[in-house]
């Protein structure tokens, strides 16, 4: 048997022609498996945690959108086995600082939930695909509910570098769960809140301010994340006007890279069901291709 | 003695490595560029291709336990005809061998598939016909000894290339299938696939995979492959490549000590992605550190004392 692949490398030699087609580059790597340190992990309010961590060159290099992949630690009595993906809330260069705001709902938001300042947490990142500012844009909206908020949050800071003033509507269970809204200000941002406790948060009342938004030609695109019933005022009003938009979709994962196809969604891509993963197709995709 | 000195190449079934590690079935895909290196790779071992272009098995597609994971994807495959076009010359590229990984639904399935992928630059066939998820009740060719010498003998006559048959730890008795395997033309077997498994959400009484049951990989089924491929190295003359909740160099040690040639990570990707190459690091230093100058020597090298071992004294236990 040994002999008869002998004669096959004789017969059949390795193709150096395609190999010379497509060059290996040098290689490098664009994400970063490494221990940051902990510098605050403090609430918020009740559910929401603002974890800030010390970190080196490649997780500074994260777009709005893009997550990190964290190994959370086990939190007493549980053993969480993957990692946990997590948008990224805030990248700050010049103090080598990333930010994450999450909110403690599992077994690894438990875990991260036991950081201490000077600690050390695994992260791997960043990854995905993120949000996509167009330059030419002079106003655009961003629409979030829920831990959404914290997700396009980076959105303020991209968008404000551009020249692109931003209304932001957020929406929460209560007023006092109302993330990110500071931080939009502090870019410039028009801030709009709607809760439920306060009979605001309903489709029907932020379509009436969409609505108004695109009359006043404040609406170029649309940016979403964290309510699928958002998602769809926000799909039918695209189509009605003809405007483009993203929306960052969640789904659990396990590598986070692409290689194991446990984080797919179904997008429909022109009538034509499409499966795609959240992970490295995502998790920021086209508004009307996404599917609730 | 220093690193340079020690050899860490292998033969596996007709293709030459540069180390023993290489990425299990399922858990290597472009995307891990990223973060490592492939052309530091013993073998690049592809995601199962299929004939057809399949969708995968219903979500939830995963679910951790201590552990480990259990998984349903079912094997989602662009077709064999995209990956021709579209993922062959992407892997070709690189100056590490390449494995691909097929399944079908029958042994001419098997044999005609791998005949299409008998194209030049291919290292080796990897025969999926272990995954838990594709036939009904998890059932798969390798759980008994006839069907996985049927596949694999069409197989063995459809290919030129090295075979290696990818076997199940779910059947009573491994050895018969691994030897049926050898017996129908293998030349080399991967030991093994994922356990069948199960976990169920308390909360909703629900299945917490889509599929219902999935099969469980990482630290947590170690013991038992090593087992498995110390039960296989023991009676074929191929090489057995050792796949089962390799994390780190100390397990990739322990079963090239059980028989393995080789070694797939898989799982340990998921959690650390660098996971082989570290792997490769701790395993050379190993070598430097014992003095072995060669990694194969580690192969079969558990040592079983004949009669009554000498037993240290309790207190030099303590």
């Amino acid at each position: 048997m040994r002999a008869r692949f002998d004669n096959l490398e004789g017969a059949a030699p390795a193709p150096d022609g395609a190999r010379e087609v497509c060059p290996p580059a040098p290689w490098k790597a664009s994400a970063a498996v490494e221990l940051a340190e902990v510098v605050a992990n403090r609430a918020v309010n009740s559910e929401y945690r603002h974890l800030v961590l010390a970190c080196g060159e490649v997780p500074l290099q994260a777009a709005p959108g893009q997550f990190f992949h964290l190994l959370c630690p086990q939190p007493p009595g549980e053993q969480p086995f993957l990692r946990r993906p997590m948008s990224v809330y805030g990248v700050d260069p010049a103090r080598c600082q990333l930010e994450f705001l999450y909110k403690v709902t599992g077994a690894g938001t438990r875990g991260l939930d036991t950081l201490k300042p000077g600690g050390r947490l695994d992260i791997l990142g960043p990854l995905g695909l993120g949000f996509r500012l167009n330059a030419r844009w002079r106003h655009i909206v961003v629409v979030g509910r829920g831990a959404g908020l914290a997700t396009l949050a980076p959105l303020a800071k991209a968008a404000q570098a551009n020249g692109t003033l931003v209304t932001a509507i957020l929406s929460a269970r209560r007023p006092d769960l109302l993330v990110s809204g500071e931080l939009f200000r502090r870019h410039g941002a028009e801030v709009v809140t709607v809760t439920d406790s306060e009979l605001t948060s309903s489709p029907s009342n932020v379509e009436r301010l969409l609505r108004q938004l695109i009359a006043e030609d404040h609406c170029e695109a649309f940016f979403t994340c964290g309510s699928s019933r958002l998602m769809q005022v926000q799909q039918r009003l695209a189509r009605e006007f003809g405007l483009p938009g993203q929306i960052a979709l969640e789904q659990q994962m396990a590598c986070g890279l692409g290689l194991c196809y446990c984080c797919v969604r179904d997008f429909n891509v022109d009538g034509e069901i499409v499966s795609r993963r959240v992970c490295c197709d995502g998790p920021v995709f086209d508004l009307i291709e996404a599917l609730a | 003695m220093s690193r340079a000195l020690v050899d860490l190449s292998v033969a596996i079934g007709g293709v030459q490595l540069r180390n023993p590690v290489m990425p299990a079935s399922g858990t290597f895909a472009e995307g891990l560029e990223k973060v490592v290196d492939p052309r530091r790779l013993g073998a690049l071992v592809t995601k199962t291709t299929t004939r057809e272009r399949r969708s995968g098995n219903t979500l939830p597609r995963v679910v951790e336990r201590p552990g480990g994971l259990i998984n349903s994807i079912g094997i989602p495959s662009q077709g064999v005809a995209d990956f021709i076009a579209t993922s062959l010359p992407h892997y070709l590229s690189y100056d590490t061998p390449l494995v691909l990984s097929i399944s079908a639904p029958t042994a001419e399935g098997f044999a005609s598939l791998a005949a299409e992928l008998t194209v030049p630059g291919v290292a080796a066939i990897e025969a999926n016909i272990s995954c838990p998820n594709i036939e009904e009740d998890g059932k798969a060719f390798a759980m008994h000894a006839g069907s996985t010498e049927k596949v694999t003998r069409a197989l063995r006559a459809a290919t030129m290339l090295p075979l290696w048959v990818k076997l199940t730890p779910n059947t009573g008795d491994i050895t018969e299938v691994a030897l049926a395997a050898e017996t129908a033309g293998a030349d080399a077997v991967v030991v093994a696939n994922t356990f069948l498994a199960m976990a169920i959400d308390l909360r909703t009484f629900r299945p917490c995979l889509g599929n219902v049951m999935g099969g469980l990989s990482g630290p947590a089924i170690k013991p038992i492959v090593l087992r498995q491929v110390f039960q296989c190295a023991r009676v074929i003359g191929i090489p057995v490549v050792g796949c089962g909740g390799i994390s780190t160099a100390e397990d990739a040690i322990e079963y090239m000590l059980a028989g393995a040639s080789a070694v797939q990570v898989g799982t340990a990707t998921f959690i650390q992605p660098a996971a082989m190459t570290t792997i490769i690091d701790g395993l050379e230093q190993f070598c430097v550190d014992r003095g072995i100058s060669r990694v194969t020597e580690l192969v079969r090298g558990m040592v079983i004392e004949d009669g009554e071992p000498d037993r240290p004294l309790l207190d030099s236990l303590a």
